[in-house]
Formats: C-alpha cells, structure tokens, sequence
C-alpha cells in the first residue's frame, strides 16, 4: 500500500494552534505591571513589543507530554535491559568510570540548578511567550537528572565514587568549579540567566559537553549513558532554539541592549570554557577508547560550527567574544594542564585518575604534536618511575584558586609564548587583593566585585577551619570522601580488583 | 557559506527521514556516527512531512523529529507540514 | 556599586585576614616549574620569619621537584612579591618583609630548566 495518493489530515495550522493553548497572557489591571513582574527591568534590558517572542518548535502542552512521556518510556525500558543485563560489564575498562563520576558529581547537578533557574524565569518574564518556553525546559532540566541518576545508580551498585554526589558537588575542592559557575548565573537576573545558560552554555557550548561524554559513552560501550545523553539530547533542540530566540529577541527589541548582551556573551563563553577543563581531561585521559580529542572537538564544534553563529549575529552589532583568541591559544594545552592537576591532588578527590599507558600517549602524541612530547610525556614519565618505585606522587599542598572560576590557579601564558609560565593578575578591592587565572577572570571580576568576593573559595574555606580540620582526614571525613575507596590511583582501587575479577584476571 | 546541520539517533524512522532529506534538497552530507547520524547542508535544508510519511507508510508529524533529534545548527522553522533549518547570512 | 541589582548589595569579606586564627593566607609560586601545577597556598604567622618560609615551608611543596635540591638560594633567584620584583631579607619577618595577607611570593630560577628543559 502506498501513501503517495493519500492526503495528509488537515488541521489548525501549528502557529495558530500554539498561539491559542499558550500565547494566554494579558495585562493586569487589579495590579500595577511592574508590581506583578518586578524582577525584569533592573538589569538595564529594554523590551517593547513581548509579543514578538517566537517559539519555532510551537511546543504546546498536550504535544510536550505526549513526546516527553514517549521519550521516558523508550529510555527506562533500556536502563531496564541493561540492567538486567549486567551491562556494566561490556565497559571497555573500568577506568571509564572515572568519567562517569565526573559526570554525576559535576554536571548532574548543574542539570537541577538548570532546573531551578529556568522555573525562576519562567516566574519573572512578563511575556507569556518566554515564560511558557522556560517552564518546558525547566521540566526538561528536571527530567535530565532524574534520568542521569536512574542511569548511574547502576553503576552505584559496584563502583565506589557515586554514593555522595550532592554533598560533594556541595563541598569538595574542584566541584566548586561547576557550582559556582551556575550559582553566579541563578544570582543573576533573569536576562543575563537566558543569555547565559540559554544562549552561551546552551547553544554555543553544548556540544562540547555532551558530545565529548555521550560519545565517549558510545566508544567504550557504556549503552546507558549513550541512551540517555541521546534522550536529553532530543530536548536540548529545543533548548538551543529557546536560546538562539532569546538572543535575538533581546537584539532585536532595542540597540541598547547590544551592549549588555555582548558583555554576557563574552561573560560566559568564558566562564563556559573554564568549566569545560575539567571535560577536556576526562576526554583526553579518561575514556579508554577515544573518539576524539578536545583540541579537534574545539576545533569544531567552536572554531567550524559557530563561524555560521555569530555572522547571523554580526547584523546586531554583536561579535565573536575576544576570550576565543586565548581558548584557541590553549588548546594544545588546557587538557593536559587539568589531567596533571587532577592527578596531583587525587588524594582529595573521588574519582580515580592514572598515568596514561603507551597507547594513550601515543593517541596524545598524534593528536598534540606541538606539545604533548614536548611538555607533557616527560612528566608522566617522572611519575611513572615514582610509582615503580612505590612512590607513587600525591601532593599534601593546596593550590591557589582563581577568585572568579575557582579553578587551581593552572593555566599558563600561552598567548605569550610562554606555555609552562602560569599566569598570574591580581587587583584590589576594599583594601584586599584577589588574585585571577587570566585577564578574562579578572575583567569578569571588576565588572561586578561584590559578587565574586562571595566566592566559597574551597582552599580558604578549609584554611578558616571550615571543612572539618586541619589535616587531610579530617577534611576527607568532612567530604564524606572514604579513603582508599573513594579517592587515589586507580591501579590498587577497589574498583580495579573488581573489575578484574570480573575479567578472570585477578 | 554557512552549513546548517542535523544529528539523528540511527534508530529505524531516522532512515527514513535521511531518505526524506535527500530527496527534497541538493548536496546534502550524510556521515554515520556511533548510534548517530549527521546530515548537513549548505544554508538551508528542508524536511517535508509528507515525503517522510510516504517513505515511513504511516503519516508522520514534524514534531516527531524530537523523539530522535540529538543537535542541530541553524535557525528553526516548523509548521504541520515541514521542519526547516536555516542560516540568514 | 559596580553590580546591577535591586537595592543594594551587601559587601562580604569571606577571607579578611580575621578569619584565619591569627595566620594570613601566602601563595608561593615557582616560575617556569610547570611539574608543579600552581602556586600553593600556606596559613602562615605574619611574624614568620622569611628564611623559615625558604627552608621549611617551601620544601614541603617542591621537594617533589628534582631541580629544587639544586636551587642555590643567592641572588641568582630573583623574586617576585605581588608582581614586582623585590629583594626579601631572609632575616626579616613576612610582614616586615611586606607580605601581607593575600601575597603571592613568586621565585625564578633562570639557571634551572625543569623537566625536559622546557619548564615544566
């Protein structure tokens, strides 16, 4: 039977049908505007006409949780299976776990905070169109973590470094880096939020958080966290779109917003890409089976894919963010920098790291050949002749932390040719000096110091006495981080001699 | 020029969907991925509901596409009867 | 205030030098030492003596370090204090010193190359 003769059913056009189920608001008379939507005007953005706001996907309710509803039955019906059928033991190694703990204590929660912020907006728009778009993706969000930690519960079952995801990503020294990120963008106004997760993280750097895991999910047979990346995926079209339309809306509605919508762009492309180090290392070192390094995944899915972006944009008078120049300058670098800071100081963190085999360094060799021999290789193999000799290297120091990205003070001065200099700015505010990873922090810092002074610097904290004492096992206590389980190399893990039972090989 | 592009989960309606896109638009690239497939274009590609229905022999709603979208690029146009991505520039 | 916010901001100092038991927060940095990842910070007492920063406190952090057994400390190390060049007096206090809280002391080597001569 063919369909070639038959007529498609007619029905009510999509823009119609949207605009009738959802496009309900209307202007209050018992209350003052202002008073009913008071949170919309104070960053400086200027708004005309709100019936402008267009949603390309007209998602309407019943057409939400009709698919939505589709797409979790689809993916628990795979967790089930594999589940059921001992999937965690296709693994390519069990050092991939490392990724996935990354992954549930890093970015899992940023998918709630994601969650609660765009509930926050949607409150705080007074155009129906945005506030219905943001409850949508404000549910999405929600449905992002409760399918990552249905998913990585599995793996809870046999791998340490799960159990205490919330307290760490609360508490422990590098999450702070991912939680302050997104902590600075709920403080933020309801405008500079969309712009921020909506636009700059949503849209222009998605792809380098999602691909670089689901891919590597994908390459070391790991079908749970392929599935749901590839269901979380389907909603973050329509999360892009929201994005790239709340762009050009704002571009459109006034010319003064250019300004403060290109500040934000440069904001958070930045402080995007300092979150994303902490990806950088897990797809370089941690996946055994590697698609694709940062420097190529930079290249394109930034350098390639958002040429088209910002010339859509360059009519507003908007342009690409300057601090692409110095992401660009690190990319042979930054991966690396983080692997060796994480390695460092895993004595503190629970995940396992490792120094990369022969096969791994050779994959780096190719895929760095301006760096990775030069720089990189001789150091991992300094460790590695400590850890034959039992010596394995873990430091008892704390670093200096960035104010602004809270990252160890790590990055270099590769803009000046200077790769293995570390970058130092400092400035003074009130009559105490703060100390920043690069000019891009800093700017980021004296545009709005009475935040960034806020910052729940990790290492201070611990040195106030906050963190539970003095000495490493105190702090550990307090982290709810279980020595010798949690935390260290991989090889001598719990999770290693686990997986080689597993194997056959203990 | 600026390429507009698709990534779909490889599950069995996508076939048909890249059949779809191919019939309808000109110089389209298709390249296989693990679980995924990316379609790209130059500017602008078309997704025409009833080209798909009639290579999936049911009738197929644009809106569908979300079940198996994993990433686009390009700007968004979708009625009853299309999908569209594009660039303006 | 520099913030665009509704009513005004609150300023909150969360590591004025008060909270730190009477020690003041000191960040050491080894220039062109890469094998270290980054500058370390110490709790150290103000009135700490700058020789005991040099020989007790910093090879707790660089003895990891093979070239730091051969760091001769003469005025061939230059050092930095907040990204100025200074000449500390070993003698001296920190704060006599003027390292105050939040200081970064940075020191450079230049006969001193690192792992594979390159500086890391």
């Amino acid at each position: 039977m063919t369909m070639s003769t038959q007529k498609r059913k007619k029905r009510l056009n999509m823009k119609d049908k949207y605009k009738y189920m959802t496009r309900l608001g209307w202007e209050t008379t018992y209350q003052d505007m202002d008073d009913v939507f008071p949170e919309d005007k104070f960053e400086g953005i200027k708004i005309h006409d709100w019936e402008a706001w267009e949603d390309p996907f007209r998602m309407t309710m019943d057409a939400y949780w009709k698919y939505q509803g589709e797409k979790d039955k689809k993916l628990y019906a795979i967790i089930d299976a594999f589940a059921q059928n001992n999937g965690q033991k296709n693994i390519t190694d069990a050092r991939y776990v490392s990724a996935l703990k990354l992954f549930l204590t890093g970015v899992s929660p940023l998918e709630y905070q994601a969650h609660r912020g765009f509930a926050n907006i949607a409150r705080a728009f007074r155009g129906d169109g945005p506030r219905v778009a943001c409850q949508m993706q404000a549910i999405d969000e929600l449905r992002h973590v409760q399918t990552q930690v249905h998913t990585l519960s599995h793996y809870n079952k046999y791998f340490n470094g799960f159990s205490e995801w919330t307290h760490w990503h609360d508490n422990v020294w590098y999450l702070s880096v991912p939680k302050s990120f997104f902590d600075d963008a709920r403080a933020a106004g309801p405008f500079e939020f969309i712009i921020a997760i909506g636009f700059s993280f949503e849209y222009v750097l998605t792809n380098l958080l999602f691909v670089p895991f689901m891919s590597g999910a994908a390459y070391n047979g790991d079908m749970a966290t392929v599935t749901f990346g590839f269901s979380a995926q389907s909603d973050e079209a329509r999360h892009m779109t929201l994005g790239l339309q709340a762009i050009k809306f704002l571009l459109e509605q006034d010319p003064d917003n250019v300004p403060i919508v290109q500040k934000w762009i440069d904001k958070w492309t930045w402080r995007g890409y300092k979150v994303l180090g902490l990806v950088s290392a897990m797809m370089d070192y941690m996946l055994p089976e590697s698609p694709q390094s940062w420097k190529e995944a930079w290249e394109l899915y930034f350098e390639q894919n958002t040429v088209a972006l910002f010339k859509d944009l360059e009519r507003y008078g908007i342009t690409v963010p300057d601090c692409a120049a110095t992401i660009k300058a690190e990319k042979e670098h930054i991966s690396h920098q983080v692997w060796m800071t994480l390695y460092t100081h895993n004595a503190a963190a629970p995940f396992h790291t490792w120094i990369p085999d022969e096969k791994k360094m050779d994959w780096l060799s190719e895929k760095y050949p301006e760096t990775f021999d030069k720089y990189y290789r001789p150091v991992y193999e300094h460790w590695n002749k400590l850890e034959k000799e039992g010596k394995r290297y873990y430091s008892e120091m704390l670093p200096q932390l960035c104010q602004t990205c809270q990252l160890p003070m790590l990055a270099t001065e590769v803009e000046k040719g200077e790769p293995t200099q570390i970058a130092h700015r400092h400035t003074m505010y009130n009559g105490e000096r703060f100390h920043f990873c690069s000019d891009h922090c800093k700017d980021i810092f004296e545009d709005e110091p009475e935040k960034f002074i806020q910052s729940w610097l990790p290492v201070h904290q611990i040195f106030q006495g906050n963190c539970g004492g003095a000495t490493l096992p105190e702090v550990l206590k307090w982290y709810k981080v279980e020595f010798g389980q949690d935390n260290l190399d991989y090889v001598g893990s719990q999770d290693e001699k686990m997986w080689k039972e597993w194997k056959g090989e203990a | 020029m600026s390429k507009v592009f698709l990534a779909l989960q490889a599950v069995d309606e996508t076939r048909a969907i890249i059949e779809a896109i191919q019939e309808d638009n000109e110089n389209v690239e298709v390249d296989p991925q693990p679980a995924m497939v990316k379609i790209s274009a130059e500017k602008k590609m078309v997704i025409n509901a009833q080209t798909v229905s009639e290579k999936l022999g049911r009738e197929w709603d644009p809106q569908e596409l979300q079940l198996v979208l994993i990433s686009l690029a390009g700007n968004v146009d979708e009625d009853y009867d299309h999908f569209t991505i594009y660039w303006e520039n | 205030m520099a913030i665009q916010a509704k009513g005004e901001y609150p300023v909150i100092m969360m590591d004025s030098v008060d909270k730190f038991h009477g020690n003041q927060l000191v960040y050491v940095g080894w220039d062109k030492h890469k094998l270290i990842n980054s500058a370390m910070a110490f709790p150290l007492p103000p009135a700490m003596p700058f020789k005991a920063l040099v020989h007790e406190v910093m090879p707790s952090c660089y003895k990891d370090h093979p070239d730091f057994e051969k760091v001769v400390w003469d005025d061939s190390v230059i050092w930095r204090l907040n990204g100025e060049e200074f000449t500390p007096d070993f003698e001296k206090s920190l704060e006599d010193n003027g390292i105050d809280h939040k200081s970064l002391v940075r020191f450079e080597t230049p006969n001193l190359t690192g792992i594979n001569g390159v500086g890391m």
